[in-house]
């Protein structure tokens, strides 16, 4: 099997022109995604290939263009949506959360929303607070909605087309930190994108991570071997419905967890993770589950006091260390 | 009757027909909504059937239908049976919803009627991505969306507006302007009260219409269907309309003069169109009672329909959250599908 080297950016890039070539139904529609070429440059070169019709640029109106792609996809197209950042999806989530997520089950299953929405989140370019945070657990919140994850450069190449199989609508969080960072990618997905991966084998602690943590996660495995302390790494990639086969199956052979969620930690999927392993693995258990998540504050623009507030590698190594000497 | 329409009068005995359906279906939910057969909200379209009435009447199947939680009116003149619409408010399985909506969200594919939605505002941006998704595929079908003039005040009503007129959308936004957004009167909620006027701002076509005269709304959605179907282009039809009951089954009406009500009740779309027809002697005493005892027979048989439905087992809660497992769709990439 062939791989590549792409740079995250390429790499969604590369998935969405093939959604555009497979399926005539599929659309990419959002602000600033043609002629611009996407406010990150994801969708760069694709209005000069697929024109306007395939690559809308919308106005500046959340609420509304996430819902057309609500109504084009319960009129039989298969829209991919995509909204600059997480924050501004706050103005869509009565569309999401009221619309997409309900009419499957509110009509008895008569209609379904073959929706794909993406967007950046995550902190460390200095966008302040208003432009960074990780709100993939709102959404994982609720029952209706699928939560996708990629860290990976290959999830990133896979999971649209993924997702836009999936009858059901699928929220894709892209973290900004990784678009310009480069990957192997190759022409097969890891695995079917409900299911987690563990991306570094280990017995002593697992690291439970997603998105933008998972390469501070194996940064710290990484120096953790240098102590004799066997890390397992477990990228969980869908946030709803969560693998929790494989992150208990990693937990139960590792006995000591560690979740690392650049989320606030109050109501996080830290919190909802811990709470399934507290139910179902609680025994297994050498040591209290470990918990590190972002500082409770705004995400500030100074670097320092950014970083300061983030799940660092050093925070994940020290935690680790800390949990194989705790009874 | 300002708009001589072809003034048959078989169709206007059909349209008074359509009207006091849904105006004694509603009277007996009411009743019903005491006994606590219906629970849950109940938000009656008593005073605006001429609405919903002349604008189906102008309608083709295959046309996409939008509405929100007063749409008992809207299902029944689009076409869905008395039964599912009653199964549905009571809660069960023979439901069109299967129960799982209520009043407030009435939901029929094979009708392409798309709810039943109740956030206020949030059918119209949907609408418009229906309307995209007929022009998109060349279906030569119109989506039409029904709200209240308050929804004229929310967000998504601007931008769904934006967005059909700056897309071409083949869509008729049709706002049942019933003058109190729940108990909110049009002016103390509105800057400019004359909404066509807000919406023509847009760059539509953007008409007033007497919602209380069936004919006129008929005409003017005639009219209406007929350009966008020709140009593919966004209209709008602000239908001036009362609502004679409370906003929904919880309301004490302190908000408006109980003199006010009556007025209007005097100028309702169904009295109007009796009155008109036994002037021009299109309409004796007998044939009336012959619609009033059909009626009372269909509605009977609909509360026997529901009373016999079923309740949605518990087991099937969680069912249709998503839809059934497909393949996984794994190595899928790249030729391979």
């Amino acid at each position: 099997m062939t791989t590549q080297t792409l740079s995250y950016r390429e790499a969604l890039r590369a998935g969405i022109e093939q959604a555009l070539v497979d399926d005539e139904r599929v659309f990419l529609m959002g602000e600033d995604v043609g002629r611009y070429g996407g406010c990150y440059g994801v969708s760069k070169g694709l209005f000069e290939r697929y024109g306007d019709k395939r690559i809308i640029d919308t106005p500046i109106c959340e609420a509304g263009f996430v819902g057309v792609g609500v109504g084009a996809a319960l009129g039989g197209m298969r829209p991919i949506i995509e909204v600059m950042t997480v924050n501004f999806s706050l103005l869509a989530m009565d569309q999401i959360v009221n619309s997409a997520a309900t009419l499957r089950h509110m009509s008895g299953g008569q209609l379904n929303v073959p929706l794909v929405i993406r967007m950046a989140c995550g902190a460390g370019l200095q966008l302040a607070a208003q432009h960074s945070h990780s709100w993939e657990n709102f959404y994982a919140h609720i029952p209706g909605l699928k939560v996708l994850s990629p860290a990976t450069h290959n999830d990133a190449r896979h999971m649209l087309i993924q997702a836009l199989a999936d009858p059901d609508p699928v929220l894709i969080f892209e973290h900004v930190m990784l678009l310009n960072t480069n990957g192997e990618v190759s022409e097969q997905s890891d695995a079917a994108m409900e299911k987690a991966i563990v991306r570094k084998q280990g017995s002593d602690v697992s690291l439970l991570t997603y998105g933008g943590s998972l390469a501070k996660a194996m940064a710290a495995a990484e120096q953790l071997q240098a102590v004799n302390i066997s890390a397992e790494v477990v990228d969980l990639r869908c946030l709803r419905p969560l693998d929790t086969k494989t992150l208990l199956a990693s937990v139960k052979k590792t006995h000591r967890a560690i979740i690392i969620d650049e989320a606030w930690l109050t109501g996080s999927l830290a919190g909802e993770i811990s709470a399934i392993i507290m139910e179902q693995a609680f025994w297994q258990l050498d040591a209290p589950v470990k918990r590190i998540a972002t500082v409770e504050v705004p995400i500030p623009y100074p670097s320092h006091l950014e970083q300061a507030a983030l799940p660092q590698v050093e925070q994940i190594v020290a935690a680790a260390k800390d949990i194989m000497v705790a009874h | 009757m300002k708009q001589k329409l072809h003034l048959d009068r078989a169709h206007l005995l059909e349209q008074l027909k359509q009207m006091l359906r849904i105006r004694r279906f509603e009277e007996k939910c009411a009743e019903l909504y005491s006994q606590e057969k219906i629970r849950g909200f109940l938000h009656l379209y008593i005073g605006e059937e001429a609405i919903a009435v002349g604008i189906m009447s102008t309608l083709k199947t295959k046309d996409n239908i939008v509405a929100t939680y007063r749409e008992h009116g809207h299902a029944l003149a689009r076409g869905l049976s008395m039964n599912s619409v009653l199964a549905e408010m009571y809660g069960r399985t023979n439901g069109c919803s299967r129960g799982r909506g209520g009043s407030m969200h009435i939901f029929d594919k094979s009708q392409n009627f798309y709810g039943g939605n109740a956030i206020v505002a949030g059918g119209l941006p949907i609408a418009v991505g229906l309307a995209m998704a007929n022009k998109y595929q060349q279906n030569q079908a119109i989506t039409v969306c029904f709200f209240g003039e308050g929804a004229v005040a929310e967000g998504e009503f601007h931008e769904a507006m934006n967005l059909a007129v700056l897309w071409q959308l083949p869509v008729l936004f049709v706002c049942e302007n019933n003058r109190y957004a729940m108990g909110t009167a049009l002016a103390l909620s509105e800057s400019e009260t004359n909404i066509a006027k807000k919406a023509s701002s847009y760059g539509m076509t953007a008409v007033q219409v007497d919602g209380m005269n069936v004919v006129d709304v008929e005409a003017a959605s005639n009219k209406a269907v007929e350009q966008i179907r020709k140009t593919n282009q966004p209209y709008f039809l602000e239908c001036q309309s009362y609502r004679f009951r409370g906003h929904s089954s919880f309301d004490g009406q302190l908000y408006r003069d109980k003199a006010e009500v009556k007025l209007w009740q005097e100028k309702g779309p169904v009295i109007r169109l009796i009155q008109w027809l036994k002037e021009n002697n299109h309409l004796v005493e007998t044939e009336l009672s012959q619609i009033e005892n059909e009626i009372k027979a269909e509605i009977q048989a609909a509360i026997t329909f529901a009373e016999q439905g079923e309740w949605e087992p518990i087991a099937d809660l969680s069912k249709d959250v998503y839809s059934p497992a497909i393949e996984a769709p794994h190595n899928v990439s790249q030729g391979e599908q």
